[in-house]
């Protein structure tokens, strides 16, 4: 472990991160709702602290190994989710204590949009806008944009990269050089969010909703600037800009990338994966409609489809916008939806979940070794899109289930530790861990409920989901640490 | 720059990663699967798996806006058809590619734009013979590199004590050789780079390198540690190639050759095609076979075979019943670093000698020579200036004027192939050959932008 260069790294991205404290300042400032001071104490500490790290050690060159990777990826989540918690802190309206700050925060920066705020209508502009940007910069990864923006990151780069993005295979580089795929994430990032902003402008939105809720759009995050998140607008074309572009975001930027790239949209088609994931939520609507109508939830089959639709992408995707009170429809659709959510998107998206192509290549086991029964000699290679694969791919999706199984196992007697009835500690862990948002039971609307302890737990959860178990775990076994 | 690099051996990786870490996008074919994501890991290259000549593949791999390809696999026929496809299909500008075996080489009709379009050939085997035989001609040389067609040659060594240089000052070097222009041009002080001055003192076990003319090359070496006469008995282990190649240039050099090779028809095919050579079949590291072929008053002992451990044992053994000097070929640079100067003389390592013949065509601007010193560390060019005043960054601009990078000094400059005095006011003009040595590798770059001519030009 080379502490000196892991250090400086994370001095570096500490350095960068304060940069991003300075719009909401500046907003707080031009409209002098007395924010600002907090914004610009937490940006100081920020830059303090990251000059600490950084100035000690700037002139060391070594170039980081695979530990160093997780290392630094683990750190600057765990130190940027702290850091971006100080401003809530110190925030006079609202206020929160220190647990409650760090929830949010983590929660707005693993994308997973749990709250604990109520009366989010009359929280003063800047600190929405604040909420909704550290869905935004938590979406792509803040080490992403690192790489992207620091070339001397270097070939170290590589090893925070994969460390950080979704997905069990890590090395499909958009171009030769991890900088360009960097910079080419980021601007498809940046190009999404900019037209999905447009859009929700267009379908009637105000400037400020529209560019917080692309932001938590765009990143999957789903914090929205009011209590009644989409379901304020009551505008099915909110709604429809919403289904679209989460669908967007929870697929392979490489398809991004690709389409981009060759001018054509076939590629969404042809994408093994993307078209499980169309798949599994038009399966999920017809059946959340039909549930819907035999029930009679809503009275008229337009508003039937419109929120089945929503509520189904908006979930399945791990978003957790809502339009209505879906924890309150017939117990066996929010159950299922949370199911869906934790296949979550797409691999390299922005989405959370265990990512479909697990569950792809996890359902193909299973068809294999059945097939094995009836063929015992038969050689069975599994396939994804015409193309074998590796049965080291294969297994490292088989350790991440029973990671997850036991992750999810361990932190649900957690919650139940703290108090916390069965439905709500189900569901809570399931939405922190996928980094899904609102739960049903006591967290159906917003985890003001939950014991400081529970809120903990569930932070961590929370990352766990954002690093994919792996980059997490990996940092408490004693192998890590002994040289 | 976008390159492609096909096969990701030992010379395609190292390309891929002295080309990786100076910032161009580099893409590496192989048909392995665990190699490609060992180095994929390691450097920040994107890897493409299948085989080099297919189109398929070339195409998956960018073929179709790169600017060089670079043809390493271990099969001379893919290295050739891929550049033909490139070629072809994707009218990749600059094609590279390593062919080994002598018979295509003796054809020289048949790489050209109409048959075989491969722009520049690489023969690693010829690369070494020539590489052992300038060693041969310097005696206590470690590294000779030629210059302007080998009129004026680097050569690196060690000093000792004997040398009459040796504790002195360099400037005295003018005094104790006034008719010979040559110049120090870098000194490796315990693995750190010294740039040389007028002051500078060197100690022994300094290695230094120095560039001269080919007739006064003995000369300055005399300076700096006592010298041996060139031996004329010569040993050499393992007639492939290399050995049987460089068996045939000593013998018509009028050396003693014995070539010993352990595979008995090799053995009676080699010494079927030599003159004067003897050839043994037996074991090199056979100690009554070298007793009994005299090695206590041979001069030289060469093991040219293709492992590494049997090289350097066999060397060891030679050294130790009495070879005067022991040469072996060394592909692993790990080792490399381990034996020489130790156990043996000099270690030759032919992936090394590949990259950097490699390199002297991948150099941008009008850069002739490249080469890799001192195991990679440092690295040596030979560019020629072009333009005038107005648009070369070089031309008309005394040495004290011109920005070079730091970690990189002009080692001599070449006019009308001859050695220029060097001063601070020296004028640099068109058509001059500059020899820079970049101790920084990562300045390369910029060196390389200092030759490049801005568009006026044209």
């Amino acid at each position: 472990m080379r502490i000196a260069t892991v250090l400086k790294v994370l001095g570096i991205l500490l350095v960068l991160s304060s940069l991003t404290l300075l719009p909401p300042a500046i907003i707080s400032f031009t409209l002098s709702d007395g924010a600002h001071r907090a914004f610009l104490t937490s940006m100081g500490v920020n830059l303090l602290v990251g000059l600490a790290f950084w100035l000690p050690h700037a002139r060391k060159k070594t170039e980081l190994r695979f530990r160093d990777g997780f290392l630094i990826v683990v750190l600057i989540w765990v130190v940027l989710s702290l850091m971006a918690s100080l401003p809530f802190v110190l925030l006079n309206h609202p206020q929160l204590s220190v647990v409650n700050s760090i929830f949010e925060a983590t929660s707005g920066l693993t994308t997973t949009g749990a709250t604990i705020l109520t009366g989010i209508d009359s929280l003063p502009m800047s600190v929405l806008y604040y909420r909704q940007q550290l869905q935004w910069l938590g979406g792509m990864g803040i080490i992403v944009l690192a790489v992207a923006v620091m070339p001397m990151l270097g070939v170290g780069g590589m090893q925070l990269f994969r460390a950080e993005t979704p997905g069990p295979v890590k090395d499909n580089k958009l171009t030769p050089r991890i900088t360009e795929t960097a910079k080419a994430l980021w601007f498809i990032y940046l190009g999404l969010t900019l037209v999905c902003g447009v859009s929700y402008y267009l379908a009637g939105m105000t400037v400020f909703d529209a560019i917080g809720h692309a932001y938590s759009t765009i990143a999957i995050g789903g914090f929205s600037t009011h209590d009644a998140s989409l379901g304020y607008f009551e505008s099915n074309a909110v709604n429809l800009v919403a289904v679209v572009f989460m669908l967007l975001s929870s697929l392979n930027f490489a398809l991004h990338f690709a389409a981009f790239r060759s001018r054509k949209l076939h590629v969404y088609l042809r994408d093994s994966e993307a078209k499980i994931q169309y798949f599994l939520i038009v399966l999920g609507v017809i059946v959340c409609s039909a549930v819907l109508s035999r029930f009679n939830v809503f009275e008229t089959l337009e508003s039937t489809v419109v929120q089945s639709v929503t509520q189904v992408v908006s979930i399945a995707t791990t978003t957790g916008f809502t339009t209505t009170s879906f924890a309150s429809w017939p117990l066996f659709l929010p159950v299922l939806l949370i199911l869906l959510s934790t296949a979550g998107g797409c691999a390299g998206s922005t989405a959370g979940g265990m990512k479909i192509i697990r569950i792809i290549l996890l359902f193909k086991q299973g068809a294999r070794e059945i097939s094995k029964l009836v063929h015992p000699n038969a050689l069975i290679p599994i396939k994804l899109g015409g193309k074998p694969v590796s049965d080291t791919v294969i297994n490292a999706v088989w350790g991440f289930l029973s990671l997850y199984l036991i992750s999810y196992v361990i932190l649900l007697l957690l919650m139940l530790g703290t108090g916390a009835d069965l439905v709500t500690s189900l569901s809570a862990v399931s939405a922190s861990l996928n980094n899904l948002g609102p739960g049903l039971g006591s967290v159906a609307e917003n985890y003001a409920s939950i014991t400081d302890a529970g809120k903990m737990v569930l932070a961590f959860a929370m990352l766990l989901g954002r690093l994919e178990l792996y980059t997490l775990l990996v940092l408490l076994t004693p192998m890590f640490w002994k040289s | 720059m976008k390159i492609i690099i096909l096969g990701a051996g030992q010379v395609g990786a190292s390309m891929a990663d002295i080309l990786s870490r100076e910032e161009n996008d580099v893409t590496l074919v192989d048909i392995n699967d665990r190699l490609l994501t060992n180095l994929q890991d390691r450097l920040d290259i994107r890897a493409v798996l299948g085989v080099a000549s297919s189109p398929e593949v070339l195409e998956k791999a960018g073929a179709e806006d790169a600017d060089m390809v670079l043809a390493v696999t271990n099969s001379d026929e893919v290295n050739m058809v891929a550049c033909q496809i490139c070629h072809t299909l994707y009218q990749i500008p600059k094609k590279i590619a390593r062919v080994r075996n002598p018979a295509y080489l003796a054809q020289e009709k048949l790489f050209c734009d109409h048959s075989i379009p491969i722009d520049v050939i690489i023969s690693p085997e010829q690369i070494i013979t020539n590489q052992i035989q300038r060693l041969i001609e310097y005696p206590g040389a470690l590294q000779v590199i030629d210059f302007a067609d080998g009129r004026v040659r680097l050569v690196g060594l060690k000093a000792y004590y004997g040398g009459a240089l040796v504790g002195h000052e360099l400037r005295e070097l003018k005094d104790h050789l006034p008719s010979v222009k040559t110049r120090v041009a870098a000194i490796y002080r315990q693995d750190r780079a010294i740039i040389p001055t007028g002051t500078t003192i060197i100690e022994p076990d300094d290695e230094v390198f120095f560039i001269a003319t080919q007739e006064d090359i003995r000369r300055v070496m005399k300076e700096l540690r006592t010298i041996e006469e060139i031996g004329r008995k010569v040993i050499i282990a393992g007639a492939g190639n290399i050995g049987y190649q460089l068996a045939k240039s000593l013998e018509d050099a009028k050396f003693q050759v014995k070539l010993i090779e352990r595979n008995t028809e090799r053995a009676r095919y080699v010494s079927e095609q030599l003159e004067d050579t003897v050839v043994l079949n037996g074991d090199a590291a056979d100690e009554e076979l070298l007793r009994e072929e005299n090695i206590e008053s041979m001069e030289l002992f060469c093991s040219l075979t293709n492992e590494d451990e049997a090289n350097i044992l066999s060397a060891m053994l030679a050294k130790r019943l009495g070879a005067r000097r022991a040469m072996a070929i060394v592909n692993r640079s790990s080792y490399v670093d381990l034996i020489e100067n130790s156990v043996l003389d000099i270690a030759i390592s032919p992936r090394q000698s590949t990259v950097s013949a490699l390199l002297s065509h991948v150099r941008r601007g009008d850069v002739v020579a490249a080469h890799s010193l001192r195991r990679g560390v440092a690295e040596v060019i030979e560019a020629i200036v072009h333009g005038d005043e107005g648009t070369s960054k070089l031309v008309g601009r005394s040495l004290g004027e011109i920005k070079f990078p730091k970690g990189a000094t002009v080692g001599a400059i070449l006019r009308e192939d001859a050695l220029i005095e060097l001063h601070k006011e020296t004028v640099v003009q068109d058509g001059d050959h500059l020899i820079i040595f970049v101790i920084d590798k990562k300045k390369i770059h910029e060196v390389e932008r200092l030759f490049q001519v801005s568009a006026t030009f044209f």
